[in-house]
């Protein structure tokens, strides 16, 4: 090969970078290792995290069982080494996939047109909120102190530079959305007001009321999800403008927080309004159904600096995870999983001291009679159970509070351990 | 001739929703071990949803079938050489899956206790001291999810510490062979773009930039080696003119797998990058995702990196979310942690000789094809290539071939085309990337495939523009899929369907 | 496809008519046919105020968008609603159904630096 290039050595091949950037030592990085090695390393690591605890953690990431199936199928080469399905022609597999993935998210949400998958669900909402604003020509944007922090932080880092105002919107004493703080707050410069159902505690916002109030001022209302499970069973929030969420609960792993698979979903007159990938269906040149990329314009490779957003990838194989999970399950599977979750739920709360009243799927908040919940998290990993996570950090006026997941995944003699911490 | 594919069978398959039939489950749950719980009661009757209408329902095994079928109308680097320029696409060690599998590692929560999540954070801490030594920078975040991501999250940085200078400045240099993140990203952080053009040698002109760089400018954002797969040899006297103006240096890292361990950009005066961890680093790319954009900065930009960061109390780990400089969250949690493993895989499995070695087996590999395939191909610029080539379709667009063709046919001939119209600065570009993973053998194969094309365009230019010839789907109409946007099933397109 | 004689055009590949105070806007056969089959167009509201040499909406192939600068100056007085729904009109009839938008001139003089259509043809000739 080297005679063919017209080179004597291999070092020929960088001979044309100047002298003064090659850099002409050795990586400081160890010898390349056996695979043996390799996964003997990472088993360590592991052994060095929890193993063995019951967990009672949700927040934003969900311990959901995960179908042997799913594996199977994001495990063939022919979806796992693709790249991004530009050459239809042979890329059909994975449009095709993507086409149901955007059918099952508008089933799901109640909304006309979803797209490919965002990154995470965080980074969704600040797409979210910059596609209200460019909707309503408006700037300014309310967020509910019930979106998931951490969410909000990402739409605080997003909004700075950008000319985008963010105001918080407080929550009422039963852990709900304060609906007089909202309309004191909701004017003719707010382009989108964005709440969580069920919210950052585990309850349901009243949707249907918010969307009266937000859409009588010309917003947007954005409603954001993290527990994907929570829809085989709760109304949609088919009164929304945008909904945007993670689909973690759909059979991907929490793996330490990502890679997940967020979603977009609005309302048909929006089309070209949502950010990232959309596939669209259409016909070859034979007359065969067939699905391609569409609406590309939209992108930043044609628009650059004019398009709705920089993104480039997707999560195209986490959203195939979810496809998978959801075919599964099914219709009456997703409903089956939902209420179990919501029994689980129901039944550790009913054992523990609550901060809110209010309608909650799998998630709420307890208060820790006396004890922090730092020490109470202490007393269970004493008996392997990772407590609730809490909220302090958060949310400093709830630091005697701790926020409870209880999933499939949770057994009652779990359950039981934790009800006895709290001397019930 | 043809050599590498012939005919097969394809199985067809309806879409899931086509495939329902009530009833059909795919699951079972465990027996639930507490009470039943009415939604209506506990939810109310208005929070409780009707069933989801149209959902599928198929068994388990319809939906292995289902989605097995619809994986053999996919082409993979598993399948052949994918030569997408600037996608660097490369072998997945599948070593790499299994241990991202590792259950304590694929199975912890963000939020368990740090003293129970110490393995984790090695990982995150081994990765980042391993990127920042292949970078020759000070630090690196691994927060970010993707590449345009791990953009923002570089000009923000950027933008912080020019502010914290007093002037956050107005506008971002970018040129014009970059990518289309490039001037999307700087729009994001509230700059303007400014576009400056390359010379006839797809480099950056040195008197150009001189005369744009103002005090206005925050940064330049450079690709290197750049989007023509040539290094930007003034790439010192670059940074300087910067520098002097007190601006500072972005580099786009999608082309990194032409310089690891051969050239660092940290030593010759890049202030940011970001590196594509599902390009250089080899995690799967899935169909398009996900992948990671880790940042790499040197240490007048450590302060402002987003936040937490790993710090060492003892023989711990710690999250440190005290960083009073930082630009905040670019997402929730600490990164796509999972492909994360997977690029630290890659990195222990080679060393620090191996990753050398594959810089040099990609360089070999672009300037093997680019040797034989200039005798049919206009290159399009004569400057040295890195780890791939670009020809433009000059010669075959005299015949009314253009580029899109050309990739169409190479379908027909068993391999996925190349990365097509980009740079847009050349004109019909054809921009192939083989990257270190392919032998000879399937090198001389695509060689073969590309001038057998070439004589085809000469002899029989429509069997090119009519192509592909031999796929179960053949050119799809995109005009009509933009113009009547169908992005979901609905029973009416099915009736539709089934009358066609 | 030629020229109308009664049109003024602009070197972004803009044909202006006007009559009396109002002015109509499309694009060129040249610019519909570089830009390939269209699939969208975007143009103001109704009311909008509009400047010559500033763009007041895009069109778009599959793969490329092409921004429309306007010609003069005024106020938009009708858009073209046919192209919302049949966008390949302005594949099909770019200087007569496919008109974009009228508009009440405020600045009649503006158009003085057009090209004419003879003009026109010899710049899209040269380009």
């Amino acid at each position: 090969m080297l005679a063919a290039i017209g080179a004597k050595s291999e070092e020929d091949l960088i001979a044309y970078l100047p002298g003064d950037i090659r850099f002409n030592s050795s990586l400081k990085i160890d010898n390349g290792k056996s695979e043996y090695d390799i996964v003997d390393y990472f088993k360590q690591r592991a052994a060095q995290n929890a193993n063995g605890y019951a967990s009672f953690l949700g927040a934003g990431v969900y311990n959901h069982y995960r179908p042997v199936v799913v594996d199977t199928i994001v495990s063939r080469g022919e979806f796992l080494t693709s790249y991004t399905p530009y050459q239809a022609e042979i890329s059909q597999g994975t449009l095709t996939s993507i086409f149901e993935f955007q059918t099952m998210v508008c089933q799901l949400t109640g909304m006309e047109v979803a797209n490919a998958s965002m990154y995470d669900g965080s980074s969704a909402v600040p797409e979210a909120a910059m596609m209200a604003v460019r909707v309503t020509r408006r700037d300014k944007i309310l967020v509910a102190r019930t979106v998931h922090p951490e969410y909000r932080e990402v739409l605080g880092t997003y909004t700075k530079h950008q000319g985008m105002p963010v105001d918080e919107i407080g929550y009422a004493k039963n852990g709900r959305l304060n609906l007089d703080d909202l309309k004191r707050r909701l004017d003719d410069s707010v382009a989108g007001v964005i709440v969580q159902t069920p919210n950052f505690f585990g309850l349901l916002e009243q949707i249907e009321e918010i969307s009266r109030i937000v859409s009588a001022k010309g917003a947007l209302l954005v409603v954001v999800f993290t527990e994907a499970v929570a829809l085989g069973l709760i109304e949609p929030p088919k009164t929304a403008d945008i909904v945007v969420g993670e689909l973690q609960s759909f059979a991907i792993s929490p793996s330490y927080g990502g890679p997940y698979a967020g979603i977009i979903a609005t309302r048909e007159k929006y089309i070209r309004q949502i950010p990232g990938r959309l596939v669209g269906e259409t016909t070859d040149a034979e007359g065969h159904r067939a699905f391609c990329l569409t609406l590309a314009t939209r992108e930043q490779h044609i628009r650059r600096e004019k398009a709705t957003s920089n993104i480039c990838t997707n999560q195209a194989l986490l959203a195939l995870m979810a496809t998978v999970f959801m075919a599964l399950y099914g219709k009456e599977g997703l409903r089956e999983l939902a209420e179990q979750n919501l029994a689980k739920a129901h039944y550790l709360a009913s054992k523990l001291p609550l901060e809110f009243e209010g309608p909650f799927f799998n998630e709420f908040v307890s208060r820790t009679n006396g004890k922090s919940p730092e020490e109470m998290n202490s007393a269970l990993l004493k008996k392997n159970i990772i407590g609730g996570l809490p909220l302090g950090r958060f949310y400093p006026e709830l630091k005697s509070s701790m926020l409870w997941c209880a999933t499939e995944m949770n057994k009652r003699q779990d359950m039981d351990i934790v009800a006895e911490a709290f001397g019930q | 001739m043809i050599k590498k594919v012939s005919r097969h069978i394809v199985q067809e398959e309806p879409l899931l929703f086509e495939l329902s039939s009530p009833g059909k489950l795919g699951y079972q749950l465990p027996e639930l071990d507490v009470p039943e719980i009415d939604p209506t009661a506990a939810l109310g009757r208005e929070n409780v949803r009707s069933e989801i209408e149209d959902f599928p329902e198929v068994s388990e095994f319809d939906t292995v079938r289902h989605f097995t079928r619809l994986s053999t109308w996919n082409y993979a680097i598993d399948l052949g050489l994918y030569p997408l320029g600037s996608c660097t696409m490369k072998y997945n060690p599948r070593v790499n899956e299994l241990v991202a599998r590792t259950e304590g590692l694929a199975w912890a929560h963000p939020y368990q206790p740090e003293a129970l999540s110490q393995g984790c954070m090695e990982v995150i801490a081994a990765l980042e001291r391993s990127l920042a030594e292949i970078t020759g920078m000070d630090a690196v975040t691994l927060q970010p999810a993707a590449g345009a991501h791990g953009e923002f999250t570089g000009i923000l940085m950027i933008r912080a510490l020019l502010e914290k200078r007093g002037n956050a400045r107005k506008k971002i240099l970018v040129p014009d062979s970059a990518h289309g993140t490039n001037p999307a990203t700087a729009i994001t952080v509230g700059y303007t773009v400014e576009n400056i053009r390359s010379n006839d040698r797809g480099m950056i002109d040195l008197e150009v930039l001189n005369r744009v760089t103002t005090e206005d400018v925050a940064a330049l954002m450079i690709t290197n080696p750049n989007t023509v797969g040539v290094f930007e040899e003034n790439i010192c006297k670059i940074c300087e003119i910067l520098h002097d103006k007190g601006a500072l240096v972005y580099m786009d890292g999608a082309n990194m797998n032409a310089l690891v361990g051969v050239a660092r950009p940290g030593d010759f005066g890049v202030d940011v990058m970001h590196l594509n961890l599902h390009k250089t680093f080899s995690t799967p790319h899935g169909g398009g995702g996900p992948g990671s954009g880790a940042v790499a900065v040197a240490k007048v930009l450590t302060p402002f990196l987003p936040t937490p960061r790993l710090k060492r109390e003892g023989d711990q780990w710690k999250w440190s979310y005290d960083l009073p400089d930082s630009i905040g969250r670019v997402r929730a949690y600490y990164g796509n942690f999972g492909v994360l493993v997977r690029a630290l895989a890659y990195i222990m499995a080679h060393g620090a000789n191996g990753l050398r070695q594959a810089t040099i087996d990609a360089l070999m590999n672009a300037n093997y094809l680019r040797a034989l395939l200039e005798p049919y191909y206009q290159i399009a610029y004569k400057a040295p290539s890195m780890h791939e080539c670009v020809f433009s379709d000059d010669r075959q667009a005299k015949k009314g071939v253009r580029t899109g063709d050309i990739a169409k046919r190479l379908i027909d001939y068993g391999f996925h085309p190349y990365t097509v119209s980009f740079p847009l600065i050349v004109r019909g570009a054809l921009m192939i990337e083989p990257t270190e993973t392919e032998s000879k053998r399937e090198l001389d194969l695509f060689v073969d495939a590309m001038i057998s094309i070439a004589k085809e365009v000469e002899e029989n230019p429509e069997l090119v523009i009519k192509a592909p010839h031999s796929t179960r789907t053949r050119r799809v109409d995109e005009v009509t899929a933009a113009r009547k946007p169908i992005v979901r099933w609905t029973p009416k397109t099915n009736a539709s369907q089934a009358a066609d | 496809m030629s020229y109308p004689e009664t049109y003024k055009y602009t070197k972004e590949h803009e044909w202006l008519h006007v009559e009396g105070e109002q002015g109509t806007i499309g694009i060129t056969d040249h610019a519909q046919h570089e830009l390939g089959d269209i699939v969208f167009v975007d143009l103001p509201k109704l009311g909008a105020h509009i400047t010559k040499g500033q763009t007041f909406g895009s069109v778009e192939s599959v793969k490329a968008v092409s921004d429309i600068y306007s010609p003069v100056s005024g106020e938009v007085s009708a858009i073209n609603e046919l192209l919302s729904k049949s966008p390949e009109t302005l594949n099909e009839d770019p200087h007569g159904e496919a008109w974009l938008i009228k508009v009440k001139l405020s600045a009649p003089d503006e158009m003085n630096g057009l090209m004419s259509a003879a003009d026109y043809e010899k710049y899209v000739g040269a380009e």
